[in-house]
């Protein structure tokens, strides 16, 4: 049996009845008295784990200890706002006799996934940009609905009466420009979802669209965001009281204050022990303080610097893909502070003005 | 009235003639193709609706999909 673990107000945050305690981290230099917190590479090393819990083709939830919560917020930010993916963001409208107006069309078409790579891509420098074959992929949407000819009289089903009733996002046509043909060769561009219905169209109806996609990122707006949901929380746990064990006859009902499978009875002695293989799925309800016979019992609380990630891909990415984007971009940043800190460092002498260098 | 066919460049810039072409108009009720001719009463060929409306222009319009 594993030591019995006691709430330990550095690496807990203790979850009362009415509200927290120890939310924030205290391991940095020169908080705990003749004690040293540096940072120490060996350390973090040693103590940072990334392990999979679950993974399927479009969500994956990990487990992240051993980090602050700055990095670990740090990373969630970065998955929503900055992680780059490819949408439309010009939409050139020759006809649209749909019921959907021009501006509300193009940007519901905006919001479409497409699975391109935004690796193959550059980003546009400036919004006015020139369009090129490296930075822009061209779409084209031409629709006409139309009567069809040898319908049953008495149906209204609307897919019998006529042919493209509907505007799905699979009558986007990539026409590929300079060197993209052979570049995207492998994946041509589409969007990942191809039963999305654009609009509705009757005959006599048309649309005739010329799009244009680029790279972006989701601060710009939140059509690029690669995920559908970026989330953490810290890992629950349920801390028993070993001199006071909860009464045999209210084993059952203590069981019952946690979410199933949390807490384990011994089928013969009664006995109450945690399963701690399932503390993750616990609701963290704070049911149990409510009955004064446990008092004192249980000590609910959170692992500080354990974060379990749940992360939902929505377009080009396979969600297990994310974190390592997320953590590139980080990269990306850091050097580029590493550059104008060192540029500011050397300049340091002279009172000029300190000139960045090129990002 | 407008005379189908003397239709010149709308405002906008755009100095190239429109071809003279007969100009088609939509049924409002059946929405069938119809020319509406001078000196003719203004009548759908299909269902004999009265109200005819005129189609949108093919110039091109861009937008922001945002």
């Amino acid at each position: 049996m594993p030591p019995a673990i006691t709430y330990d107000s550095r690496k807990h945050v203790g979850v009362h009845a009415e509200r927290v305690s120890h939310v924030s981290s205290t391991n940095f230099p020169g908080h705990h008295p003749h004690e040293d917190h540096s940072w120490d590479l060996e350390r973090f090393k040693k103590g940072l784990t990334v392990k999979i819990e679950r993974l399927s083709n479009r969500s994956i939830e990990f487990d992240l200890v051993g980090v602050d919560a700055s990095i670990a917020n740090a990373y969630r930010r970065i998955l929503i706002a900055e992680v780059p993916t490819i949408c439309v963001e010009r939409v050139y409208v020759w006809d649209n006799t749909s019921v959907v107006v021009d501006e509300v069309f193009a940007q519901r078409i905006g919001l479409v996934p497409l699975n391109v790579d935004p690796a193959l891509m550059d980003m546009k420098q400036t919004q006015n940009d020139q369009a090129t074959d490296r930075n822009t992929l061209v779409f084209r949407l031409q629709v006409a609905c139309e009567r069809r000819k040898n319908a049953p009289k008495d149906t209204t089903d609307p897919s019998k009466l006529y042919i493209n009733h509907e505007v799905l996002s699979s009558h986007l046509k990539w026409v590929p420009q300079g060197e993209q043909e052979i570049v995207m060769a492998e994946n041509p561009p589409a969007p990942t979802n191809l039963n999305i219905v654009l609009t509705k169209l009757r005959p006599g109806q048309e649309v005739d669209m010329e799009l244009h996609a680029v790279k972006g990122v989701g601060k710009d707006h939140a059509k690029f965001c690669p995920v559908a949901t970026a989330s953490y929380r810290l890992l629950p746990l349920v801390i028993l009281n070993p001199e006071k064990p909860v009464p045999r006859e209210l084993a059952e009902k203590f069981q019952e204050c946690f979410s199933p499978g949390v807490i384990r009875v011994d089928p013969r002695t009664k006995a109450v022990s945690v399963d701690s293989k399932k503390t993750r799925k616990e609701t963290m309800s704070r049911e149990v303080y409510r009955h004064p016979e446990f008092e004192g019992c249980v000590q609910l609380a959170r692992v500080r610097d354990h974060f379990l990630f749940n992360i939902e891909s929505e377009g080009f990415y396979p969600p297990q893909r994310l974190l390592p984007e997320a953590i590139a971009v980080m990269r990306a940043k850091i050097a580029t502070i590493k550059r104008a800190a060192e540029t500011l460092l050397n300049n340091g002498d002279s009172l000029g003005d300190v000139e960045m260098a090129d990002v | 009235m407008n005379q189908p066919g003397q239709q010149t460049a709308n405002a906008g810039g755009s100095f190239i003639p429109a071809p003279r072409q007969d100009m088609e108009y939509i049924c409002a009720d059946c929405g069938a193709k119809n020319e509406i001719k001078s000196r003719e009463p203004i009548r759908c060929r299909e269902c004999g609706h009265r109200i005819m409306y005129k189609k949108r222009t093919k110039r091109m319009v861009q937008f922001e999909a945002r």
